[in-house]
């Protein structure tokens, strides 16, 4: 895609809380049209700040520098109004819980219609209707007519998380960004919703982000990966050579954590400890005091991102991490 | 079966357990067919001299007569008159400011939210009859700055309340996703967190109404709120405390304050116990 604009561009995004503490250091990263980027990290990797500044809307009180480029227009220091307009236009968002992201005194398909005429203010009330009910039937709700005089309440997990996503797509955003859209629901209804987004983005031809700590999301659905811990991007590449080559310990780690569907009964390996304080990060490599690797040099130099065969990583052993390359059935099963 | 019609459902079953709701919406309902109503049936003027002064209760005059010859029951009847547009006016203008002073604060937060806060604080900080008697005295008397009197001790009750409610609300992750979706602060306040706000609201206005009741009557008792010769339950009870011996003088403005006083905690006692969830 060189020479053309990216949908989205981010660059050396940096995100700083009023106290000071930075939550996202320097994340770069960018998103086509069609694509499904999948950012994966545990709780407070900063992935979901990320998310937040792009849509403009950080925690309140915190810094947001750096570069959002949607479609080349800077996103980092954009009017309110502007930011307004293109939230739910041009992105939408999915959130985690659609049990309490969807308003529960207005029935689902105002809800959507409203979305709709936020956006188009001069389209008639019975054709906003008309549009929620064709955005329903698009997310593969059954009985769209009926199910738009219903509440939230009187819908089930799964179809919230529909009426969720067909509120986002209600004015076919250039991008949508999943926040987690799967990790309310159980499993086999996950793979439904993933279905539906897959699907969406290849109707409305979209960019598609993921953002989850379920590695096994990301295999099914991404085409690219980027993996974050301590508000930095550990690893990035496209998912066959994340899964397959990973150049970074933490990545391993992570899956390791997957259980085998080849009937291998071998112990899940947890990753020891838990991910460091937002306002105590150690010197260093950020993973360091977790990391099976570690060295003298992780504990005093913070390694940069770099380009190791087919990803980048931040390690300073990622050289070594290729010698292993061979066994990762865990990995394998969760391709096939 | 459809939302609506299992409320309406509800809303009678409501209505068969709870006898004290049925018996404080009569005396509502009663007291507010009087004040509509009173001219075209009474059968003395409540401004006129009708008889001898200080008469006991008798058939041509129920509740007797006051110091000066007029008859207590009709000067009681046409009082509800005043308790009423007072309450009403006190109550909904409180509810107004407050709610608006509230929503704000909360919605808006920071230095917006510290200066109104602050500002409720002071106000409540003074004992309410005191504010109000400060306020009316320098408004000078009269019913309507007895009303504003009691509107300036009112409101901060009802910006704290709503302040609380959007805080509760604003949290929720569907205020987050309309934000998401572009919708203006106007927009998420009045389509998203006021309409999930109200109920404590109404509760607690419906319960105050009752209270307003008496604290007018109170400013009119000393003298701050409505001047003779209006028949306003305060200054006749006032009246009546000069001719202690002559009981039925503040017997029936007494009996007045009490009943709608009485009426309105009720409804408001039933719609705290039907609307509010926790109570459950």
């Amino acid at each position: 895609m060189a020479g053309t604009t990216p949908l989205l561009e981010v660059r050396d995004l940096r995100v700083t809380f009023r106290n000071g503490v930075e939550i996202v250091r320097g994340v770069n990263f960018r998103t086509e049209a069609g694509k499904v980027l999948g950012i994966v990290g545990e709780s407070g990797s900063g992935k979901s700040i990320t998310m937040r500044a792009v849509m403009g809307l950080p925690p309140a009180g915190a810094k947001v520098s750096g570069s959002i480029r949607l479609h080349g227009e800077e996103l980092v220091g954009a009017s309110e109004r502007r930011m307004r307009a293109l939230r739910g236009s041009k992105i939408g968002l999915i959130f985690q819980d659609p049990m309490t992201a969807l308003n529960p005194v207005i029935t689902v398909g105002k809800l959507i219609a409203e979305a709709v005429r936020l956006h188009n203010p001069g389209m008639p009330a019975s054709k906003a209707w008309q549009r929620a009910i064709e955005l329903l039937e698009l997310v593969a709700v059954p009985q769209p007519e009926v199910r738009a005089n219903q509440y939230v309440h009187e819908f089930s997990g799964g179809m919230r998380q529909r009426a969720m996503i067909a509120m986002a797509v209600a004015n076919n955003p250039d991008i949508l960004i999943a926040d987690e859209p799967t990790t309310a629901l159980d499993v086999t209804v996950q793979a439904q919703i993933l279905d539906v987004l897959k699907g969406l983005r290849d109707k409305l031809s979209m960019g598609l982000i993921l953002i989850t700590h379920d590695l096994g999301v990301v295999a099914g659905s991404a085409d690219d990966v980027i993996v974050m811990y301590a508000g930095k991007i550990m690893e990035s590449g496209k998912v066959r050579d994340i899964f397959y080559h990973t150049r970074h310990p933490y990545t391993r780690g992570l899956l390791s954590c997957l259980p085998t569907i080849t009937g291998a009964t071998s112990r899940l390996e947890p990753i020891p400890g838990s991910p460091p304080l937002l306002s105590a990060r150690p010197q260093g490599c950020p993973f360091h005091p977790r990391c099976p690797m570690a060295r003298e040099v992780c504990r005093a130099e913070e390694p940069v991102l770099r380009p190791v065969d087919n990803v980048l990583t931040a390690c300073h052993f990622a050289e070594e991490l290729r010698a292993e390359d061979s066994g990762r059935p865990n990995a394998r099963a969760e391709l096939a | 079966m459809s939302v609506a019609a299992t409320a309406r459902t509800q809303f009678m079953t409501n209505l068969r357990f709870r006898p004290a709701l049925v018996l404080g919406l009569l005396i509502v309902v009663f007291w507010v067919f009087v004040a509509l109503t009173i001219d075209l049936w009474a059968v003395y003027d409540p401004l006129k001299i009708v008889g001898r002064k200080l008469q006991a209760p008798s058939l041509s005059h129920w509740l007797g007569t006051d110091a000066l010859g007029r008859d207590v029951l009709i000067r009681t009847l046409y009082g509800v008159r005043y308790s009423l547009a007072v309450s009403v006016v006190v109550v909904v203008c409180s509810v107004a400011i407050g709610s608006l002073v509230g929503a704000v604060a909360g919605f808006f937060g920071g230095w917006i939210d510290s200066v109104l806060m602050r500002i409720v604080d002071i106000t409540l900080a003074f004992p309410p009859v005191l504010l109000a008697m400060a306020v009316a005295a320098s408004l000078g008397p009269g019913l309507q700055n007895a009303a504003i009197a009691v509107i300036v001790v009112w409101w901060p009750v009802y910006a704290r309340l709503m302040r609380g409610q959007v805080l509760d609300v604003i949290s929720r992750d569907h205020i987050e996703a309309a934000r998401a979706g572009g919708a203006s602060s106007w927009r998420l306040l009045t389509k998203h967190i006021l309409p999930l706000s109200w109920t404590p609201t109404i509760i607690s206005a419906t319960m105050d109404f009752g209270q307003v009741v008496l604290l007018a009557a109170s400013l009119s008792f000393i003298g701050l709120g409505a001047q003779p010769p209006a028949p306003e339950w305060g200054a006749m009870i006032s009246d009546g405390a000069a001719q202690f011996y002559s009981w039925w003088v503040a017997f029936g403005p007494g009996m007045g304050i009490l009943t709608l006083g009485l009426g309105f905690n009720f409804i408001g006692d039933a719609l705290r116990d039907i609307l509010d969830p926790r109570e459950h």
